[in-house]
């Protein structure tokens, strides 16, 4: 039976555009040293400390090992993992392995990435073969744009929906002190925005932002023992599926990494209406459509739904089941850190910490998600309580 | 350690200076479809989870485990991608096992260090603010740890010969290794000079391959097989980036990872308590530095050590029987087939250059400048 596992510590940078003025350790270090202000423990509590980020982004090979002075890592146990956009959640999943073995009791996880010191697009344009199709897709834009057309298609979903989700994703980032993009914008403001590639235009995509996120994590009795409000990370799924055409779902017999990932966390953990038993999501949204098309792929609410519960109002903070409360990954994308970002808003949801983008749900169960490679998924459930 | 995790079988590739023709996924599928032979299991219904090892700039792409699930036949499976050496993987692999949440997981490292520019790559992993412009890469890095290990201790470059001898020597009897050789110690000093006092011949020579392996709870692998190798002992630390920050003749992480394994695996005696260590010499000196670090002599007596006659294939406790880095394996692959040379010889199936009646050994991985981050693992078969 495996050690199970609680947040203990939650420490985030605040995310911008541009930060010429400040590294990436610098970031690193912000990040780490909140995480342990919150915990009320010392780098040297710190049993192993784990670094999750990608490579191309900033151009260092290696960076876990050349960083730790700045996370802490130097001289202590721990290595990277690399899995691109969910990369951050990988890691908190790296976090709770070293835990949850048994190896050790209290250990540091970190996602961080600085895009204003390299190309976005360019990177991710290599993540496809080299010999086959490089040439054809750029960045993640080709891929999300066409999953996007077929989500319109099959569902019913239309643009001004897209909006209507940016333009909440606005007004809560607007109330989230470490988001990046904080400006308000309304349904039109979005619509009017410059195309991109159809249907996503400039605002319906994510920001290139920076900044970092690091948590402690602990083991039952030692959380017990040193934190008052620990968040269970009750259950994590990841789901990673072939390479190829098949990747973006799209066709008659759907059934997308997502939907696996949601079927397997909500089967294990006897969860038959998810938007009831968890309160809150936060989602890895990186562009409009994401939040109405993978409710509907993680199994919360039912096929085609989603955009109607756009259009009711009900993902608002103040809403039925808020998504991604903390303005989400639309308004943040700091790669290497977008994912685990979404682990700690969902905990600090749990926790009742959210500040003025705490949601007005009573928050007992919350689900928080990574999403990246080829369309690959992390799906976790964080709880108050552990049965 | 709570459990008890066992490997099932391990697999390589033939190790080559460089594999043209095949792409890196040929690689990653003989590997696989070899290990799950030897195991006796279905890729497809029995492998719950897949632990991944490479990384982005030696693949020359973003997230180099894209294509893993294609060739490991892992869709909508659990896949992740420990970016560091292999022997890391195994190291994550077998956290999934102890955690309770697998039973049955695939680990595959792969690399082909001849696709790119590997002393390129090496100095983008330096710190960018002050050094990386100095034009350093590991090379450098580990003449300066060489010239500080003897300045300190006293160890000569004849001592750093004698390991190449060994090992390139050792490799004559292992089909799989690369660069095989019968030298003096003469010739290994006049082979080019790379940077004082490393010649050519004591750096590990460019290599292509991949490795996988078969983890599994002791209930599953005793199950699959008659001798699994159970991992008893882990430990793994980080040095300090800055060369500035650490004496380069000592080597306290892999002292601290030695002496975690160590304490967990019941080891107090190593030279008489293991019967042969596989270690990751990416140049000769710092298999001497290492095998301190191991605890197989004492500090500065690395020198010593290999002057005894020891750490020889016939020796009281053989380093690197199978040729070890010097002989030749990717980075990345490094840490991992040493690990899975354990492992053969623990069941016996290391061939010309087996440790007759080896019961117990270590495998050692590390990567970085002037070895930055170390990992060891305390293997054994049999016991309760």
């Amino acid at each position: 039976m495996a050690n199970r596992v609680a947040i203990v510590g939650i420490g985030q940078t605040t995310h911008s555009g541009r930060r010429p003025y400040v590294n990436d350790g610098e970031l690193i270090y912000d990040a780490v040293t909140k995480a342990l202000e919150d915990a009320g423990l010392t780098i040297n509590d710190m049993e192993a400390v784990m670094a999750g980020n990608m490579d191309f982004f900033e151009g260092h090979h290696l960076n876990d090992a050349m960083l730790n002075l700045y996370s802490g890592a130097a001289g202590r146990p721990g290595f990277k993992m690399n899995t691109g956009g969910t990369v951050g959640t990988m890691t908190a999943i790296q976090g709770w392995y070293h835990v949850a073995s048994g190896l050790y009791d209290v250990v540091l996880a970190i996602g961080w990435e600085k895009h204003d010191e390299g190309l976005v697009t360019p990177a991710i344009s290599t993540i496809t073969d080299p010999a086959v199709d490089r040439h054809f897709l750029v960045g993640a834009i080709g891929g999300l744009a066409t999953v996007s057309v077929a989500y319109m298609q099959r569902s019913g979903c239309k643009l001004e929906h897209a909006a209507m989700v940016r333009a909440n994703s606005s007004q809560a980032a607007h109330r989230n002190p470490n988001a990046h993009m904080r400006e308000i914008y309304s349904v039109e403001d979005v619509m009017s925005a410059r195309m991109v590639m159809y249907p996503l235009n400039l605002l319906m995509c994510c920001p290139t932002s920076l900044g970092a996120t690091a948590m402690v994590l602990a083991s039952e009795s030692k959380a017990k023992k040193i934190c008052k409000k620990p968040v269970w990370m009750k259950d994590h799924v990841t789901v990673h599926v072939e390479y190829g055409g098949a990747q973006f779902g799209i066709g008659e017999k759907r059934w997308t990494s997502h939907m696996e990932a949601g079927a397997k966390l909500f089967k294990r953990n006897h969860i038959t209406k998810p938007m009831v038993e968890t309160q809150v999501f936060e989602m890895y949204d990186p562009f409009a459509f994401a939040i109405p098309m993978w409710l509907e792929d993680f199994l919360v609410c039912e096929p085609n739904e989603g955009w109607k519960l756009v259009e009711k109002g009900a993902l608002k903070l103040e809403g039925e089941y808020p998504v991604s409360p903390s303005g989400g990954v639309l308004c943040t994308n700091s790669i290497g850190d977008s994912a685990i970002l979404r682990i700690a808003e969902a905990a600090l949801q749990v926790r009742g910490d959210g500040g003025e983008h705490q949601v007005t749900r009573d928050v007992k169960q919350a689900l928080a998600s990574g999403f990246g490679g080829s369309y690959w998924s992390d799906l976790l459930l964080l709880s108050k309580t552990i049965d | 350690m709570a459990g008890r995790v066992g490997i099932v079988a391990a697999s390589t590739t033939k190790f080559e200076a460089a594999k043209p023709h095949e792409h890196l996924m040929d690689l990653v599928v003989e590997v696989t479809d070899k290990v799950v032979e030897a195991a006796g299991i279905n890729l497809k219904d029995d492998v719950e989870a897949v632990v991944s090892c490479s990384q982005d700039f030696w693949d020359g792409r973003t997230i180099s485990s894209m294509p893993i699930p294609d060739a490991v036949c892992s869709h909508l499976k659990d896949e992740s991608k420990v970016a560091g050496d292999g022997a890391y993987a195994v190291l994550y692999g077998a956290m999934h096992i102890l955690s309770g949440d697998n039973k049955l997981i695939l680990v595959v490292s792969h690399c082909e260090e001849s696709i790119t520019d590997g002393t390129m790559i090496e100095n983008w992993s330096i710190d960018h603010i002050y050094h990386r412009w100095l034009g350093l890469d590991y090379t450098m890095g580990a003449a300066m740890q060489a010239r500080r290990y003897m300045d300190k201790y006293k160890v000569t470059p004849e001592q750093f010969a004698k390991v190449v001898v060994k090992n390139k020597g050792n490799a004559r009897k292992n089909k799989l290794a690369q660069e095989a050789m019968e030298l003096t110690v003469d010739q290994v000093l006049k082979s080019k000079m790379l940077a004082d006092p490393i010649t050519a011949l004591q750096k590990k020579p460019v290599s292509d391959g991949a490795c996988a392996m078969i983890l599994a709870s002791e209930e599953v692998a005793k199950k699959l097989t008659p001798n699994p190798v159970w991992i008893t002992g882990v430990g793994n630390f980080y040095e300090h980036h800055n060369l500035g920050d650490r004496d380069l003749a000592e080597c306290d992480a892999l002292i601290k990872s030695t002496k975690r394994a160590y304490k967990m695996a019941g080891i107090s005696n190593p030279v008489k308590d293991l019967d042969l260590v596989e270690l990751s010499e990416y140049y000769a000196p710092q298999e001497l530095l290492w095998t301190e670090g191991l605890g197989l002599c004492g500090r500065g007596e690395g020198g010593k050590l290999i002057d005894s006659g020891k750490t020889q294939l016939k020796g009281e406790i053989p380093v690197n029987p199978s040729g070890g880095l010097l002989s030749g394996a990717p980075v990345i692959v490094a840490g991992m087939a040493r690990v899975a040379e354990a492992v053969w010889q623990l069941q016996g199936k290391a061939g010309e250059h087996q440790v007759q009646g080896a019961k117990r050994a270590v495998a050692h991985g590390c990567d970085g400048l002037a070895g930055q981050m170390h990992c060891v693992l305390v293997l054994e078969k049999g016991g309760k």
